[in-house]
């Protein structure tokens, strides 16, 4: 019997909103017991000094982009799992648009076979909703449950046939399986590089109205209360959709919504000279709405931070603008530029991992996200103070495309557990 | 005498007094275009035109300034080379630049593809036009056909018409104009203007009778066809009863005010022909040929610019 014991840690706790000193016993892989102020002796345990640094539940990140199959060259489960233990990531939570789509149940095991020989976290797999994406036929939901499915998504393709998404939506119910979705007026957004607006002009980028963000989650909140499926918006990134959200929640339906972690960070006028790594999906938004979003966040109205991790090669950036590819690593820059917020003094860091850890294994029904005895002891140990500059090429993902290259940053994780095995060891 | 950028990407970049130094040159140029003195200017070096989008007057007049300060130029038409055998910008720019250009005179359909391009090659780039960004040359020739023809270029009212979203000529100009404090007004339908103009310290009219009192200055801008993607104006025929200049709606504009146009006009839908050609209103005529002033001013500093640095390079190797 395996026995690990933290001392002297300051304990975040997000179901109580405590940020305390105590000690934490772990027993084969779980949280045995929680000591307040100094721990008893424990016989024969094993003993991590936290040196009074931060002991958090670690990170459940739903919506990782690893690129197996069919794009290893920009990100693979061994390298998406090393990123997400140096990063304090616990749990990746895998998006299903890779090559090909992750839609039948065959695909889904050969992502689990890979995930659990290579990775050293937990990867949890979501599934397509429709077919290859498509928007067309659902998937086999019931099945891809069974196989392991914790979630189903088309990604950042909107389902644009209300019909077939309203179907699909309530098959899910029957089967009580989470829809997570991408919220955007496929119309209004297409071909959009950036947020429409003065920016966007001067630098003759095609843009959208963070309106098209709105009427998406409109839609979308129609289509729930018809449905009565769970769901949950990816990335909510305007302040104009916030007022609908509320309502939705006020009225009792199953909605939670998530926002990226760099549109918490980082504005459009950080694209500046067309920075192709500033190039997201949604495009960063104005400076009011980012604060909006943070507010929401502090709030709980926006429920999850999530990386949005999404490799892209230099290859794929390395265009004029419009032409290169969308998204940003983030796996490993997750806690760091989420500490932003902290120090901003936005966020208390329980409020920080209640939208990291504990709404995401809420949401997913896991027993993750806590330090609560019987919990499993999946765990970071960072310090929130601790300042560097990131450059890109020490990152563990196989691709390097991220906006805080030579960002000044605050924290640094120091260790990564989980189910009480260092992880962050092995990188 | 100041004008130190390494590159002419953009009016946005520029100062007023930089711009000035490019007007100032210009000026000399247009008195004596054809002088065979200009010839020793940029004589032994290299003139590369790379068009990725189709142009003949910009890329004639990019050509003649060349030709006439004694470059050896070089046309490539991007669209039916290696672009089509699925090569990337980075990878053009680095094959150019291994053969030692000196300047390079680059146009893109994608906005920021230039920018891109010059951080990757040694040349001297002009951008002569990228997406809906910047045309930097075509504002400067514009300033100076509008300080020719009214004797200064500050404290004017000047009216820019037409399809501003989609066009860089608008950009440009709006930037170049108001760093020399004019007054400028915009003036077309409200599904050509981009997003967030009221920000840009103009003034905006959807009218054009009212867009036009009292202005001194009246900039057309082309109706670009190529670039709709369909539906942002109910039919021509409207476009021109409503947006089109005609001599009805000149008079409200002062009675000396020009009018000027980018080229290629289409006449009667954005402009009625006799106004294009009243000797007494028109110049488009005149920027047409102070276009070619206008590059050869802009070349001639930026080879300077070029030879300054090499030479503080090769100071900088025997000094170590």
């Amino acid at each position: 019997m395996t026995k690990t014991l933290f001392t002297n840690a300051r304990l975040i706790d997000p179901v109580a909103l405590t940020d305390t000193l105590g000690a934490l016993l772990v027993e084969d892989g779980a949280i045995s017991q929680v000591f307040e102020e100094a721990a008893p002796d424990v016989t024969g345990p094993q003993v991590v000094d936290c040196e009074g640094k931060c002991l958090a539940p670690g990170i459940v990140d739903i919506g990782v982009k690893v690129s197996e199959p069919g794009e290893r060259h920009k990100e693979s489960f061994r390298s998406a799992g090393r990123a997400a233990a140096a990063g304090g990531v616990t749990t990746i939570v895998t998006r299903p648009d890779t090559t090909p789509a992750i839609d039948t149940p065959e695909t889904l095991e050969f992502v689990e076979r890979r995930a659990s020989i290579d990775a050293p976290v937990k990867v949890l797999p979501m599934a397509a909703l429709t077919k290859g994406r498509d928007g067309k036929e659902m998937t086999e939901i019931g099945f891809l449950q069974d196989a392991g499915a914790v979630a189903f998504t088309d990604c950042d393709r909107v389902v644009t046939n209300t019909k077939v998404f309203s179907r699909a939506l309530t098959y899910a119910r029957s089967c009580d399986a989470l829809v997570i979705a991408h919220i955007q007026e496929p119309g209004l957004s297409e071909g959009a590089a950036v947020t429409s607006g003065k920016f966007a002009s001067l630098r003759g980028l095609p843009g959208v109205s963070p309106m098209a963000e709105r009427m998406g989650l409109d839609r979308d909140i129609s289509l729930i209360e018809m449905t009565g499926a769970r769901y949950h918006a990816d990335q909510i990134t305007t302040a104009r959709a916030l007022p609908a959200l509320e309502r939705a929640k006020r009225n009792g339906l199953r909605i939670t919504a998530g926002v990226g972690v760099h549109h918490l960070t980082l504005n459009e006028l950080d694209v500046a000279d067309y920075r192709t790594f500033f190039k997201l999906k949604p495009p960063l938004r104005a400076e009011e709405d980012r604060l909006a979003v943070v507010q929401a966040v502090a709030d709980g109205l926006i429920d999850i931070i999530c990386s949005m991790h999404t490799p892209q090669d230099e290859e794929s950036k390395r265009l004029p603008y419009e032409e290169a590819a969308s998204g940003a690593v983030g796996l490993e820059t997750l806690l760091p530029a989420a500490l932003r917020l902290y120090h901003a003094g936005h966020l208390d860091l329980p409020q920080l991992f209640r939208a990291l850890s504990l709404n995401p294994s809420k949401l997913l029904n896991l027993q993750t996200g806590r330090l609560t005895a019987g919990s499993p002891a999946d765990l970071v140990l960072f310090d929130p103070d601790a300042p560097f500059v990131l450059d890109r090429f020490t990152l563990q993902s196989k691709s390097k495309n991220t906006p805080f290259d030579g960002a000044r940053l605050q924290g640094k994780v120091l260790g990564t557990w989980v189910a009480g095995e260092d992880v962050r060891g092995e990188t | 005498m100041t004008f130190r950028a390494p590159h002419l990407l953009g009016i946005e970049p520029l100062h007023p007094t930089e711009i000035t130094t490019v007007l100032d040159l210009a000026d000399q140029y247009a008195n004596d275009p054809g002088s065979p003195r200009h010839r020793e200017v940029l004589a032994g070096m290299t003139q590369i035109n790379m068009f990725f989008e189709n142009s003949t007057r910009t890329q004639a007049s990019f050509e003649l300034a060349g030709k006439r300060l004694g470059a050896d130029v070089m046309n490539m038409a991007m669209q039916a080379s290696s672009v089509k055998k699925g090569e990337t910008l980075i990878d053009t720019a680095l094959t150019l630049n291994a053969m030692h250009p000196d300047l390079l005179v680059v146009r893109h359909p994608h906005s920021g593809a230039v920018d891109l391009l010059s951080q990757k090659v040694n040349a001297a780039v002009l951008n002569a036009g990228d997406g809906k960004h910047e045309h930097p040359t075509q504002a400067l020739l514009d300033a100076l056909t509008i300080r020719r023809a009214k004797g200064r270029l500050h404290r004017l009212s000047i009216a820019i018409c037409g399809d501003i979203s989609h066009s860089r000529v608008a950009r440009s100009n709006i930037m170049l104009l108001g760093k020399m404090e004019n007054r400028i007004r915009l003036i077309g339908p409200p599904t050509l203007m981009p997003s967030g103009v009221a920000e840009f310290g103009c003034e905006v009219f959807d009218n054009m009778e009212e867009g036009l009192q009292d202005v001194d200055v009246v900039m057309m801008l082309r109706l670009q066809k190529e670039r709709m993607d369909g539906g942002f104006i109910p039919s021509e025929r409207e476009y021109y009863h409503r947006y089109g200049l005609d001599a009805e709606k000149l008079k409200h504009a002062k009675p000396d005010a020009i009018v000027m146009h980018p080229g290629p006009m289409n006449r009667g839908v954005e402009i009625d022909g006799t106004i294009a050609d009243d000797i007494n209103r028109s110049v488009i005529q005149t920027q047409v040929e102070m276009g070619v002033a206008v590059r050869m001013a802009a070349m001639d500093l930026l080879a300077r610019n070029l030879r300054a640095r090499r030479w503080e390079a090769i100071d900088g190797g025997v000094m170590a």
